[in-house]
């Protein structure tokens, strides 16, 4: 049991909300909040009390924690390298996707909960599109597991190595395939704009227009854990193989870039009509298809 | 006690089910339910012994009851289906109870006798058919099965559609039974031995794909895989909830207790086999649960996901039987494990659910998702029940749900690699398994939500009170059991692997279950994590909030605070945005008047309605059926009233046949 990985995955959701609003900043000409801004206006809110919809019941009570608590586990699982994560077993991916499932199932029930339409539209879209998003996201981690034939995260990344030009392109699909899941799964552009005032065209902050206080801060922060975790992957992914502090400071500076290419991405990039969207998360899947049949024919299985 | 005793003491607690018609009515219930326990507890201790010893216990009916002489057969898949139709049959008359009490002013005394006496029979039918494997008497407790399942469907039969939706039922279940009699037949015609032994023999000297395809058709009506689902939507919510719930949740399983039979006797062609089954149960899971997504009538949309689970269930199958031709055990054993396990899951958590929809219409007299909400402040134990059957149902962890379709896709991993084919088959499995939970995220989010958060949409649903404990006892019972699979599956390991060896044929060798132990046992631990740091983060929560000032103000409206139920999300609305990415494949028919542009300020109230046709259903058995339907029409010439002619059409055929056994033609 490790807890080097998980230390890592913290340190990085600490820090990435804050470094894609100061590259967001920068790229328009501002100066920007400083790094931490953004926990610290998570640590405000869990100081905070709260108001509650005379329409709630016990789904706006409980569906943060239970949304918290799913990203915190899926926290566990994720390894770095061939440091194992704290919690490692045959089949542990399946696990980690389905816990990112449950926190969505109740924190779409907390949506619907505060009987308000604009909710139910964001409850709405963010079913419809983590159903689109999900199968690219276990076809990948089918793919990988094919690869190296381990089914737990820790063993697939233990054996996964950048030597070869073949795994070279593997990789780098991972990684932007990775990279545009992140961005859906933590509703960022192009599919959903957090910074967006109105309520139509919201899909995750509308969803959670009625919580306050602490709830709101735990939902934040484990949005900012999610961002934490994703990056984690994708450095699982491109680091190569180095020992002790060496790897960490790797995966470090990979999580670190992740951030930054967040950052510019949004600066650059414009959100998507909302009928769009499907399309954008579908060709997403095509692309996991396609990765599957590159190992395919890396694997010698094809061709 | 012997085998042939405790059968001869089952008899004759079948026979005292004629006891149901002479007690007075408010008696019936409780003789039923202790003839059923009465049943169960010898069924059980049958089981219970199978799984104990590993034996295979056999017996024979007696003849006082019986025309027929005939073999009974326990071993472990009967023992593990046995368990199932107790449990499913126990809990239905339990909730039964508060369920038909409206009934008892409305509905005469023997339409109460009748009722209880074929929901018993339904029990005692459904063991009989997992315990018999001669042919003959087999099918005749398969007959007994659909007949008991059609007077319970029609227990309201003075509504004409019911009564309709029960023959519609009738008529598909012995489309069933005629390919499973003829599937029988001429098995035994080319062996001479009749039932599943006969279809070993069979199996081993001839062609297997199209006998097993014979047997799937017939066992695959009564389970529900599309394209032969049609009667699922029609008869759950015609039935009764507590009928529904043991239709749905136990006699389906009948079908795949059928299947399971016939994939034991199959030796060749097994990854042509495999792959039909696997293809046909992947349309079944992601069909099954998009038709359910755009259902408004409640019980109609837990018929589909029923398809849905039964899809499940088939990969399962499908990838075992794949498995046992790649000569893969570990594939092999994950994959019927699955579906093993999903057989008992989906028992459990879908029966629950037609409970809980029976107590909402007990409360609010109406299945139209669009009529109710807000049932959670009313009826907070249903309500926390039906959350935990949706995620259950969603195979969401921790509950038991996620246990099965963990083994399922965990075959799936195994099994890419194995070569080019099955590799990409596998992958499919896992992306038609991965929409298919993402669709039903999606439908019981909305499910939930619509039903039991926000605010009541009608008034039906804004007087519901939550039903007595009698009608949660049985729930309770059943939540009980799906935690205990999802926290600690290693518990019921036992049971689920007994029937892997029998499934998995002979021939190969049982994996290691070591690692498998071992990720049961890290799967307990990591929901453990979970559970504890939820409780932790709860109590900081509590601890937080106690210091602090809570509030409580009106919905967020953007600035429009005059909201009523109305501007909710409804089930219509949720389903549209995936009618918007396959508006054909929906069927989705929408009935509005449209406003124009004269019309700047509608004054009349306008509907605006919607309904969903069952594709499939139009195009497979409605469309062929009015094709046939013209063209015997053209026939009706023949029928003049005449005898005359009656009499020549009858020599004409004499003379054909004579003319053709002359010729030797026939």
């Amino acid at each position: 049991m490790d807890m080097k990985a998980a230390t890592m995955i913290l340190l990085a959701a600490i820090l990435i909300p804050g470094i894609i609003v100061k590259v967001k900043a920068l790229t328009s000409g501002r100066k920007g909040p400083g790094l931490l801004q953004p926990m610290l206006d998570i640590l405000r809110l869990l100081r905070k009390g709260s108001v509650y919809s005379t329409t709630s019941s016990i789904a706006t009570q409980i569906a943060p924690t239970v949304y918290f608590i799913s990203v915190f586990t899926a926290l566990w699982l994720v390894p770095m390298g061939d440091e194992a994560s704290f919690i490692h077993f045959s089949g542990d991916i399946l696990v980690f996707t389905y816990m990112l499932g449950l926190g969505k199932f109740f924190l779409i029930l907390n949506a619907l909960d505060a009987g308000s339409g604009f909710e139910g539209m964001g409850a709405n879209r963010e079913a419809f599109y983590s159903l689109l998003a999900e199968p690219a996201l276990l076809m990948l981690l089918g793919t990988f597991s094919m690869m190296t034939s381990y089914d737990s995260f820790s063993l697939i990344f233990a054996h996964w190595d950048l030597a070869t030009g073949s795994s070279l392109v593997l990789a780098a699909l991972a990684a932007y395939l990775l990279l545009q899941l992140s961005l859906i799964e933590n509703s960022r552009l192009p599919v959903d704009d957090p910074k967006t005032h109105l309520e139509l065209t919201m899909v995750h902050e509308v969803m959670v227009l009625d919580n306050s206080g602490f709830d709101l801060g735990i939902i934040q922060f484990a949005n900012a854990l999610k961002f934490g975790i994703f990056s984690a992957l994708i450095a699982n992914f491109l680091a190569p193989d180095r020992e002790g502090v060496w790897e960490m400071i790797l995966f470090g500076g990979i999580m670190l870039c992740y951030a930054v290419v967040v950052g510019l991405l949004e600066s650059f990039r414009a959100r998507f009509k909302m009928e769009k969207n499907p399309q954008f998360i579908l060709t997403l899947t095509s692309v996991a298809a396609l990765t599957f049949i590159v190992a395919l024919i890396i694997t010698n299985k094809l061709l | 006690m012997n085998m042939n005793q405790t059968i001869l003491l089952a008899e004759i607690i079948s026979a005292l089910s004629l006891l149901i018609f002479i007690v007075p009515k408010q008696w019936k219930q409780p003789t039923a339910l202790a003839l059923s326990l009465s049943l169960s507890t010898i069924t059980t201790g049958w089981a219970w012994s199978v799984f104990h010893t590993g034996d295979v216990l056999s017996g024979n009916l007696s003849a006082t009851f019986w025309f027929y002489h005939s073999a009974m057969r326990v071993d472990s898949l009967s023992a593990l289906f046995l368990l199932i139709v107790n449990f499913g049959s126990l809990t239905s008359i339990l909730f039964s109870r508060g369920y038909l009490k409206p009934y008892l002013s409305v509905k005469s005394n023997h339409e109460f006798s009748l009722h209880y006496f074929w929901l018993f029979w339904l029990q005692t039918a459904m063991t009989l058919v997992v315990t018999l494997h001669e042919g003959l008497p087999f099918l005749v407790a398969w007959e007994i099965m659909s007949i008991a399942s059609f007077m319970l469907v029609i227990f309201e039969s003075e509504k004409k559609e019911i009564l309709q939706t029960g023959i519609y039922y009738i008529i598909q279940m012995h489309v069933a039974l005629f390919f499973v009699l003829a599937g029988f037949t001429l098995v035994e015609a080319k062996t001479g031995i009749s039932g599943f032994d006969g279809l070993v023999v069979y199996f081993r000297d001839n062609p297997s794909i199209i006998m097993f395809l014979l047997f799937f058709a017939g066992f695959g009506i009564k389970a529900g895989f599309i394209p032969l689902h049609s009667w699922l939507p029609h008869a759950h919510p015609a039935a009764p909830s507590h009928v529904s719930g043991l239709m749905s949740g136990t006699m389906i399983k009948m079908g795949i207790y059928g299947i399971m039979r016939v994939v034991i006797c199959l030796q060749h062609d097994l990854l042509q086999i495999g792959t039909i089954v696997l293809l046909l149960s992947l349309i079944s899971s992601v069909f099954g649960v998009f038709f359910a997504i755009f259902q408004h009538d409640l019980k109609k949309m837990l018929a589909f996901h029923s398809i849905e689970n039964i899809g499940i269930i088939g990969i399962g199958i499908g990838t075992g039987i794949i498995g046992r031709s790649l000569n893969h055990p570990t594939i092999v054993w994950l994959g019927f494990a699955g579906a093993l396990l999903h057989v008992v899951n989906h028992s459990l958590f879908k029966s629950l659910l037609f409970y809980c929809a029976g107590s909402i219409y007990n409360q609010c007299h109406t299945r139209d998702l669009n009529r109710l909400g807000g049932l959670y402040k009313s009826m907070p134990r249903t309500g926390v029940l039906f959350a935990l059957a949706s995620i259950a149902i969603c195979g969401l962890p921790p509950l038991n749900g996620f246990i099965s379709e963990f083994f399922i896709y965990w075959s799936f991993f195994k099994g890419l690699g194995t070569g080019i084919n099955t590799s990409l088959l596998f992958l499919g499995g896992i992306l038609g398994l991965a929409v298919t939970g993402g669709l039903a995220v999606f439908c019981f989010t909305k499910a939930f939500g619509i039903i039991f958060l926000g605010n009541a949409r009608s008034d039906s649903s804004a007087h519901a009170k939550e039903v007595p404990t009698a009608m949660l006892f049985p729930q309770w019972l059943i939540a009980i059991i799906i935690l205990v699979i999802g926290f600690a599956p290693l518990a019921v390991l036992p049971v689920i692997k007994a029937p892997i060896p029998l499934l998995a044929a002979s021939g190969l060798s049982v994996p290691d279950l070591v690692p498998i132990e071992h990720t049961l046992l890290m799967l307990t631990l990591a929901m453990g994590i979970a559970v504890v740091s939820f409780i932790l983060l709860w109590m900081v929560r509590r601890h937080q909030q106690a210091r602090h000032i809570l509030r409580a103000g009106p919905t967020w409206g953007c600035g429009y605070t005059a909201g009523d139920s109305t501007h909710q999300y409804s089930a219509t609305t949720f389903a549209d945005s995936l009618h918007g990415i396959a508006p054909a494949l929906s069927g989705v028919k929408t009935q509005y008047k449209p406003v124009h542009k004269e019309d700047i300020f509608p004054r009349e109230v306008r509907q605006y309605t919607t309904h969903q046709e069952d594709q499939l259903e139009k195009i497979l058995i409605l469309q062929p059926a009015n094709w046939f339907n013209k063209l015997m029409e053209k026939f009706v010439v023949l029928r003049s009233g005449k005898i005359q002619h009656y009499i020549l059409y009858g020599l004409g055929f004499i003379l054909l046949a004579a003319l053709l056994t002359t010729l030797e033609w026939i």
